[in-house]
């Protein structure tokens, strides 16, 4: 494997940054050393060079650390993510941090489909696009995209925020559950059972604690934004809801 | 008075093609307005195993001896790829059954039973329980379409990972777990409101076709590194090309359902008119993997309507390596049986017919979430009843495979087996008995 570690410019000179670059060390070899690690491990700083699009990089993480990869990754980047931060300084392909549990994923690009797929917990902040079905099947996750998701986002969300500062596609929040959806441009459309709901000074304090935990504190208005949820006509079957099927 | 004769009457004649039951199901449907939702899997009359004899030995075949010479019946899953293979001891495992569709004692039943005899249960929709992973001494861990409940420190704990694509009762569809079954503890396991309808997705939500989920198979091998054999789940219905996609995503094992495949909850007219009978699957799963030179490199399960021995035997004569059962293990614990007669016919049922698993109200404590119910099932007792019904599966596919010459039930192979029908033979692509025609394959004498 080729790993190394190398001082921080920028942090005390204590701390040194595991380096790896998947031009010669594969994503196995990635992998191998982070589940390595324990949660009171010390080497809390990875840096991650020429990831090249490889799909599965930084996944099943279980240890508070840090992990930058400097490029472009493929499918499921910080997949089912642990306590580590997971920072992309490139675009991410589809499900990028699906199913994580706690800890943050931050795509500097964009993100494609399935964005935060399924997540359960802990925050993914996408700093330009995110393609179709962004927090597909979401179970708790706080997703923040700055740019703009595509269709389907939301789609039988079951918890946790999505918050959009763009614009969302089609079927917005389609079959969505309890999840809480803020979007602050247009809405192409709402899916079944998916309506505009109040803003109440809960939803708004709610709405300003994820911006912040974006970056955003202060730069954004949360009154710019309307929040989408579930009119729960859906949640037990009835014939005379069947053309909403 | 002129008598008149009496023209005689026609006796009373009910259509064949509108039965008791079809008269049934209209006029509910009219009442309701609403598909009859059921468990358990296709009813109607298929061509299954039961349609294949074997051909004990005499003069061109040479028999063991029965209780004397060994024949075996270990088997090894997930050779391919996975740094830890499954051994078991017999080639029957447990079907994959939730936690919320069965109640707590009766997964810990399912386990007790399984480790006795070696072999392995499987987790469902809704995720890993502690009572679960601690009574399977070989636990292989479902990653579902729903992904309720789905957490990498379970998929961490389990032995091998089973991605379901589908399942034999419902090709192509999800699941609908009504919401009387819905406890806090199931509600939360799913982070779901309690109380209701939970609709299980029909598709993985993040991967869309074989190409992604060769890259998910990939991610879940990293995540897991790559200790555990990777199952791949399909529902009967295009298994030549199912098994081989799964084969070239990457799948350790290859599941293959057919539909006499029990399900929790879905429509009626789904089970019955959607998928392939299991003994139409069998063959085509095989010739997928003869056809890659996968065959017993990337093993094959079976499911959907095994019960006995003889069709343990049937499934790995036609190539299997192991089969799986759902349906058989709940009887074998005790669901449906006669004891609680009075109770079935309370709800409308009978012992034998009784499928509303999703109303929560099992008289046997199985399929259930209610507290009083559930106590009527000891675990251990149970456990021990499905061990020994394990147990007499095992002795009976030894029994055959003994008299068929074979020291191994892996031995075991179509010329083993003729068929009854020509559905049969065709399907199951073994000769018409007493013939040497194959339909479709052979032109016969």
């Amino acid at each position: 494997m080729n790993v190394r570690s190398e001082a921080l410019k920028v942090a005390p000179s204590v701390l040194t940054t595991h380096l790896i670059d998947l031009a010669s060390a594969s994503v196995r070899d990635l992998n191998t050393a982070l589940h390595a690690l324990k949660h009171d491990t010390n080497e809390t700083a990875w840096r991650v060079i020429h990831p090249r699009g490889r799909h599965a990089v930084a996944v099943g993480i279980d240890a508070p650390i840090s992990v930058e990869i400097d490029g472009n990754v493929g499918y499921y980047c910080g997949g089912m993510n642990k306590l580590a931060t997971v920072l992309v300084n490139g675009n991410a392909g589809v499900g990028v941090a699906e199913n994580i549990m706690s800890g943050f994923v931050h795509v500097k690009g964009d993100a494609s489909q399935a964005a935060g797929a399924t997540g359960c917990g802990g925050f993914l902040l996408i700093d330009g696009n995110a393609s179709a079905r962004c927090g597909i099947s979401m179970k708790g996750v706080d997703i923040v995209v700055k740019g703009s998701v595509g269709h389907m986002s939301a789609f039988m969300a079951q918890a946790g925020t999505l918050t959009v500062l763009g614009d969302a596609g089609e079927s917005l929040g389609d079959s969505i559950y309890e999840a809480r959806l803020y979007v602050r441009g247009s809405v192409t459309s709402l899916g079944a059972d998916c309506i505009e709901k109040e803003m109440r000074d809960e939803h708004k304090a709610q709405l300003h604690e994820k911006l912040a935990a974006a970056g955003l504190a202060g730069e954004v208005d949360v009154s710019d934004f309307k929040r989408y949820g579930s009119a729960r006509t859906l949640y037990h079957f009835h014939v005379d809801n069947v053309s909403s099927y | 008075m002129n008598d008149v004769p009496k023209i005689p009457r026609t006796v009373p004649r009910k259509s064949a093609t509108f039965d008791d039951y079809t008269l049934s199901e209209i006029r509910r449907a009219a009442a309701t307005g609403i598909y009859d939702i059921r468990g358990g899997g296709a009813k109607r009359k298929l061509p299954h195993f039961d349609d294949l004899l074997f051909l004990g030995a005499s003069i061109s075949r040479y028999p063991l001896e029965g209780y004397r010479e060994r024949c075996g019946t270990e088997v090894v899953l997930g050779t391919r790829f996975a740094k830890k293979p499954i051994h078991l001891k017999i080639p029957i495992t447990i079907a994959g059954m939730s936690f919320g569709s069965l109640s707590g004692p009766a997964k810990e039943a399912l386990g007790r039973g399984a480790s006795a005899m070696g072999t392995s249960t499987t987790t469902g929709d809704g995720g890993m329980t502690p009572e679960e992973r601690g009574h399977s001494s070989l636990l292989v861990y479902q990653y579902l379409p729903s992904r309720y409940g789905m957490n990498p420190d379970d998929l961490r704990k389990a032995d091998a990972i089973e991605v379901v694509v589908g399942q034999g009762a419902k090709p192509g569809g999800g699941g609908m777990l009504l919401g009387q079954k819905i406890s806090p503890r199931v509600a939360k396991m799913r982070t779901l409101p309690e109380g209701i309808d939970q609709r299980s997705a029909c598709r993985h939500p993040d991967w869309t076709g074989p190409d992604d989920l060769e890259i998910k198979i990939e991610e879940l091998r990293e995540i897991t590194d790559w200790e555990k054999p990777i199952y791949v789940k399909v529902g009967a219905a295009r298994p030549y090309y199912d098994t081989a996609l799964a084969v070239k995503s990457g799948a350790d094992v290859v599941v293959v359902d057919g539909m006499q495949g029990g399900t929790a909850a879905t429509q009626e007219v789904f089970i019955e008119n959607v998928g392939l009978p299991t003994l139409a699957a069998v063959r085509q799963c095989v010739q997928a993997l003869q056809d890659l030179d996968m065959h017993r490199k990337v093993q094959l399960i079976v499911s959907g309507g095994i019960r006995n021995g003889a069709d343990v035997a049937k499934a790995l004569a036609l190539g299997a390596d192991a089969v799986s059962i759902g349906t058989a293990a709940l009887v074998a614990l005790g669901d449906n049986d006669p004891h609680y007669e009075a109770e079935y016919e309370a709800l409308g049922t009978v012992a034998g017919a009784y499928d509303d698993w999703h109303e929560g109200r099992d008289p046997a404590g199985i399929t259930t979430q209610d507290p009083e119910l559930m106590k009527r099932l000891d675990p251990v007792l149970a456990g021990r009843r499905l061990a020994n019904y394990l147990a007499v599966m095992t002795l009976e596919a030894q029994t055959i495979a003994r008299a068929c010459g074979k020291s191994h039930v892996h031995n075991l192979e179509p010329e083993d087996l003729v068929a009854l029908t020509i559905e049969a033979a065709a399907m199951a692509r073994v000769p018409l008995a007493g013939t040497d025609w194959i339909p479709g394959l052979t032109k016969g004498l």
